[in-house]
């Protein structure tokens, strides 16, 4: 889920005018003192971090001082909080809380409703309180249709025996939480302690919204860049990834990073699994293995073998990896030749030195294994591919088998011989996420032209003795070619190179030079 | 008999103009499935494989008898083709897509309910009563989906996509035979939960047993307990709850701590399935092998 800090949740509440203490976010020891400065009044230092109980390692301060603010903060800023790095501070102002509250929505499944919750009692340990006091605690099920009414959220506060005006500034709190809730799509929205100050105002003491990732796209104003469920700043690795899937609806790819800093000898592999369920049996199986997983990232619902292709990349750019475990549900509707060609590009191009066990049970299994090992008969490592009958706890074992036996090192930078071929007489097109170059120079020799046969889309055809479009440019980069990548693999299936297809992804050179 | 779709079901293809509409279509009529009509905003007034293309779901309701739709289109336009669907009178959708936003599934989850519809999914595969008809893209082809998948009297409801055409396979293969066969839909929010499926399962005469593949997160496999203790369901029940290794306790709010309380956990759900005897399978591979002994018993 897409987090909010809680400045940016507290911004948002602003915005539908809930009442939140004065203050600004600060990156710096200098920008604290700023802060505080210009709030004139003793401050509040909080840090940004997506954990509950920040005041238990240090990360709440109170300053009566500027000077105190600053020097409070130098401590905080570069502190680790599990694989969180502090580098944001919220300022404000102090306020004197008489009483506190709680107040949360949250998406309910069974009920299938978004659900408000008010407790008369908040701060540190709701759940416990919740659990405690269940009289304390008022849940309602909220009409997507209609809203939450402000008289709806009057009986609410009601029922956990508050009246008067107190109930009708608590009850406005409420209407406005989930209008923000509901604008901001959150699939949780809670303000945790909702307080009550000295000088009778309520107001969201802190905030803690989580996006839906789905609806991240219609909310570009919350400049979040990765819409993925951490429990740590997404990493660069991370990022990249995230940059091929945002606007390529063709399947699903999901990557996300485990362990970054590790050494050959910690028995790492890179997983590329399909589908959730299968993945989550497939890296069971891998642990039963006494591997540890690097990564977790799942390509399926019919992805581009592009997509499945650039994964691959991704997951072998990750330095000591000791081998390559793909498997899914083993059943596959999809067709697994996609799949087999995208992967047996990125392995080629990697020249890959550490072995890799894929297991492609589905549809089109028996082409799909074919296509992966024959054109990755020559690589320095082996590479296997299994079927739907194989289980993944036999795949598993299989790499275990394979790994142990691997002499060969790690590459310390994956991919770094792979160069580009350069051809004589090249003819290119563009394809919706890159390019496609056939060596006319070599082409004019070629006899089977399994290039054009085996194109899917059946966009290309034979002129003059060498492969050529037979749709417009605009037509195959507007999506008419769907990166099949049959062209290039089938020519190296039978042995040739007459085909290039580049498919970039942004950032991924640059930090491969970075891990080396 | 058989739950949610067989042969009699007129179905419209949403998006059956596209990459994986048209690729469906296909599976689905070659299966068996009635596909009469399709829907393009735009792309009306013309045919794919011989099926007419409609502008909009109340022309092909004013054309066509068809009361099913299987939705696909891109997510974002999701939210608008299912309403579309259900203003137009379609009892039964099917929501193929993935990564449709959470307000936009409770919305329709809301309209169908007001006008008495039903949808599986969103991301879902689809479902299949076999040898009778397929919605969605489950078993990719016709052709494999009637090698992979064997007539008889088990049901199967999965909230993974490839997990229920490979308990399904599997099952067949051991020379266990199906009914129906239902992904659910891998999201937060589905319209036909487990508990709904089990239902249906349980009013189904040519279904002896169920196998159900549960995940952590949500509460439905709670709810699939609540229902056997109540004798809502009464047939045995085969579960496998996947997730067991993933961190448990992973929530992101108080809020649902508070609304779920203790479920949602795989402890929680193994425990819950087992106290009201349904039978547990630990390790996947064994999930035929538990199913033959459990229909066994029932001779």
């Amino acid at each position: 889920m897409a987090r909010l800090h809680e400045y940016k949740g507290k911004e948002i509440l602003a915005g539908f005018k809930v009442p939140t203490p004065a203050g600004q976010t600060a990156s710096s020891p200098d920008e604290v003192l700023a802060a505080a400065k210009a709030l004139n009044k003793p401050v509040v230092v909080k840090a940004q971090v997506w954990t509950t109980k920040r005041a238990a390692f240090g990360g709440i301060q109170f300053a009566d001082s500027p000077e105190e603010a600053k020097a409070k903060s130098e401590k905080l800023f570069g502190l680790k909080v599990k694989d969180f790095e502090i580098d944001t501070l919220l300022v404000e102002e102090q306020i004197t809380i008489e009483r506190e509250f709680y107040c949360g929505i949250i998406i309910d499944d069974s009920a299938q409703c978004p659900v408000i919750i008010f407790s008369s009692m908040g701060g540190t340990g709701i759940e416990e309180i919740a659990e405690a006091h269940p009289d304390k605690v008022a849940k309602a099920e909220i009409d997507i249709q209609t809203g939450l009414r402000d008289y709806q959220a009057r009986n609410l506060v009601r029922k956990t025996g508050i009246h008067g005006k107190l109930q009708m500034q608590l009850a406005g709190v409420l209407v406005k939480l989930w209008q923000a809730a509901r604008k901001y799509e959150a699939r949780s929205a809670e303000i945790n302690p909702l307080v009550l100050t000295g000088d009778g105002k309520v107001m969201a003491a802190d905030c803690r919204i989580t996006v839906d990732d789905y609806a991240v796209f219609r909310h570009p104003d919350l400049g979040i860049d990765i819409a993925r469920e951490l429990n740590r700043p997404p990493s660069k690795l991370d990022k990249i990834a995230y940059d091929v899937e945002k606007d390529d609806y063709r399947g699903t790819f999901y990557f996300i990073q485990m362990e970054q800093d590790f050494s050959k000898d910690d028995g790492f592999v890179g997983f590329h699994g399909a589908g959730g369920g299968g993945s989550m049996m497939s890296m069971d199986a891998a642990h039963t293995q006494g591997f540890k997983l690097a990564n977790f990232t799942d390509t399926s619902g019919n992805p581009a073998a592009s997509k499945v292709y650039r994964a691959a990349k991704i997951i072998l750019s990750q330095p000591n990896i000791l081998g390559y475990f793909g498997s899914g549900s083993g059943v596959a509707s999809q067709e697994q030749f996609h799949s087999a060609r995208g992967l047996a590009k990125a392995f080629i191009e990697e020249n890959l030195s550490i072995p890799a066990v894929i297991r492609l049970g589905g549809n089109g299994e028996d082409k799909a294994v074919d296509i992966l090992t024959t054109s990755t008969k020559g690589l320095p490592a082996p590479v296997e591919g299994y079927r739907k009958d194989d289980t993944a706890q036999f795949c598993a074992e299989r790499l275990r088998d394979l790994v142990d036996k691997n002499v060969l090192e790690p590459e310390p930078e994956p991919g770094r011989r792979f160069v580009k071929p350069s051809f004589d007489k090249p003819y290119s097109f563009a394809t919706l996420t890159g390019s496609i170059t056939f060596d006319h120079g070599a082409c004019a020799d070629c006899d089977h032209k399994v290039c054009v046969e085996s194109c899917i889309p059946e966009i290309l055809k034979v002129e003059n003795g060498v492969p050529v479009l037979a749709i417009s440019e605009e037509d195959a980069k507007a999506g008419k070619c769907i990166e099949c990548l049959a062209c290039e693999m089938e020519c190296i299936y039978h042995g040739k190179r007459g085909a290039y297809i580049d498919l970039p992804i942004a950032g991924l050179d640059e930090y491969r030079r970075e891990v080396a | 008999m058989s739950i949610l779709v067989n042969e009699n079901n007129k179905v419209l293809v949403q998006g059956i103009t596209g990459r994986e509409g048209m690729a469906r279509a296909r599976l689905m009529m070659d299966y068996g499935t009635q596909v009469v009509a399709g829907v393009t905003p735009g792309k009306g007034n013309q045919t794919v494989l011989d099926v007419p293309v409609f502008d909009t779901v109340q022309e092909a309701a004013e054309n066509t008898e068809v009361d099913t739709s299987v939705i696909f289109v891109p997510a974002p336009l999701v939210r608008n083709a299912a309403l579309e669907a259900i203003d137009a009178g379609l009892k039964l959708l099917v929501i193929v897509p993935d990564r449709v936003p959470i307000y936009d599934v409770l919305e329709i989850a809301k309209a169908a309910e007001l006008n008495g519809a039903r949808f599986v999914g969103p991301n879902t595969l689809g479902l299949l009563s076999v040898d009778r008809a397929v919605l969605g893209m489950m078993g990719g082809r016709a052709k494999t989906a009637k090698e992979w998948f064997k007539k008889g009297n088990v049901g199967v409801t999965s909230r993974s996509g490839g997990i229920t055409s490979s308990i399904a396979y599997y099952l067949s293969r051991s020379g266990i035979g199906l009914s129906s066969i239902v992904h659910v839909g891998g999201d937060a929010i589905v319209g036909t939960p487990h508990p709904e499926v089990v239902k249906l399962f349980q009013h189904d005469a040519d279904t002896n047993a169920v196998v159900m593949f549960g995940e952590i997160g949500t509460t439905q496999e709670e709810q699939v307990a609540d229902l056997i203790e109540s004798g809502q369901f009464t047939k045995p029940l085969i579960a496998f709850i996947g997730g067991k290794a993933a961190k448990s306790g992973t929530r992101f709010s108080h809020a649902g701590a508070i609304v779920e309380g203790n479920r949602g956990t795989h402890e929680s759900k193994v425990r819950r399935l087992r106290e009201v005897g349904a039978h547990i399978v630990e390790n996947f591979d064994d999930i035929p092998k538990v199913t033959a002994g459990v229909l066994a018993n029932l001779k």
